[in-house]
């Protein structure tokens, strides 16, 4: 029997970021900016978010989809409590979301009457790195009880991100955590990215970090 | 972690492209595995065996070319390969790193019968 060798050379991500690309394009004619915000569990993603959105709310008209392997609304739950709209995306068992996943939550949401989008990923610090959501900018929450080691263990989900977000900086006097080596891993991998250092228990560099975000925002406007 | 995603995407594109060549089956598909793609061969295999029982796929041998990870030095221009670790230029000891290769993860060509 005739057999035929077909060349295709295709990025299997290909199909997500397709649809990655039309959530964004979508999203600006909107004017509404918005960030995917990975971490490991136990970073204090729910915590910064919570946070940011005290901080920015309600000029900056905001909503967060929010990610869970699982069927649970905890996390939306507490951003629903303080008035923030929150869709709960189940990734049905998956270790990340995806572009299209992002994409039906998006369509829960009043798109004309926000200015913020922030999609919290996964807890997971492998698999999300690999998949774009379509969203203008991929943050990284880090905790400093993690260890200062991440970035060399896990070195793909520091490389597309734009900002860093040290969390639970008020447990450095209590863990030895390097902040050089922890900045060095990221800035081999990842030159010149954004870095905060905040505690979401004390609010400390917390307005830094949210005046940055509020002019990421300004400018798409 | 997520191979299970990405094989159902290497077995959709193979029988969409299956179809358009009106094959009969799918006999060798070859891919290519960056070592930073944080894909492992071994799960897309697995995940394979069970996703393409009773497709025009189901008889088709995966090949899988490791593409290897590597490092430009910034400083002294050295390229380096990696192993396992992140570790510093080899030659000059710079942290000030990009990385050329290792990322992608292609389908790069199917044999099918006709």
């Amino acid at each position: 029997m005739p057999t035929k060798r077909i060349e295709i050379v295709q990025d299997i991500l290909n199909v997500n970021d397709q649809i990655a690309e039309e959530t964004n394009a979508l999203l600006h004619t909107k004017h509404i900016f918005s960030m995917n915000i990975m971490a490991s569990p136990g970073a204090g993603k729910t915590s910064v978010i919570l946070r940011t959105l005290q901080e920015l709310s309600p000029l900056v008209r905001c909503a967060v989809l929010e990610g869970d392997t699982a069927p649970v609304t905890i996390d939306a739950e507490k951003v629903s409590g303080i008035g923030i709209p929150a869709i709960q995306i189940n990734s049905g068992g998956d270790c990340h979301l995806n572009a299209n996943l992002v994409r039906k939550g998006i369509q829960s949401l009043d798109l004309d009457a926000l200015d913020l989008i922030l999609v919290e990923n996964i807890g997971n610090l492998i698999c999300p790195a690999s998949w774009k959501l379509g969203t203008d900018m991929n943050v990284v929450i880090a905790s400093i009880p993690e260890g200062d080691d991440k970035p060399y263990k896990y070195p793909n989900i520091y490389r597309g991100i734009q900002a860093l977000v040290l969390n639970k900086i008020d447990l450095k006097p209590y863990v030895d955590f390097n902040i050089q080596y922890f900045k060095d891993g990221i800035a081999a991998l990842n030159p010149g990215v954004e870095f905060f250092e905040v505690s979401a228990k004390t609010g400390e560099g917390i307005t830094a970090w949210a005046e940055w975000l509020r002019k990421k925002i300004h400018d798409l406007r | 972690m997520h191979e299970l995603a990405v094989t159902e995407e290497i077995l959709h594109k193979a029988e969409e492209i299956a179809l358009q060549e009106h094959a009969l089956r799918v006999t060798d598909i070859y891919l290519q595995i960056g070592k930073l793609s944080g894909i492992i061969d071994e799960s897309v295999q697995f995940y394979w065996n069970a996703l393409c029982e009773d497709t025009i796929c189901a008889q088709a041998n995966l090949h899988f070319e490791a593409v290897p990870a590597l490092i430009d030095c910034k400083d002294c221009g050295n390229q380096y390969e990696l192993d396992h670790d992140l570790i510093p230029c080899p030659a000059c000891s710079s942290m000030n790193l990009k990385i050329a290769g290792g990322e992608e993860f292609i389908l790069k060509s199917i044999e099918v019968e006709k």
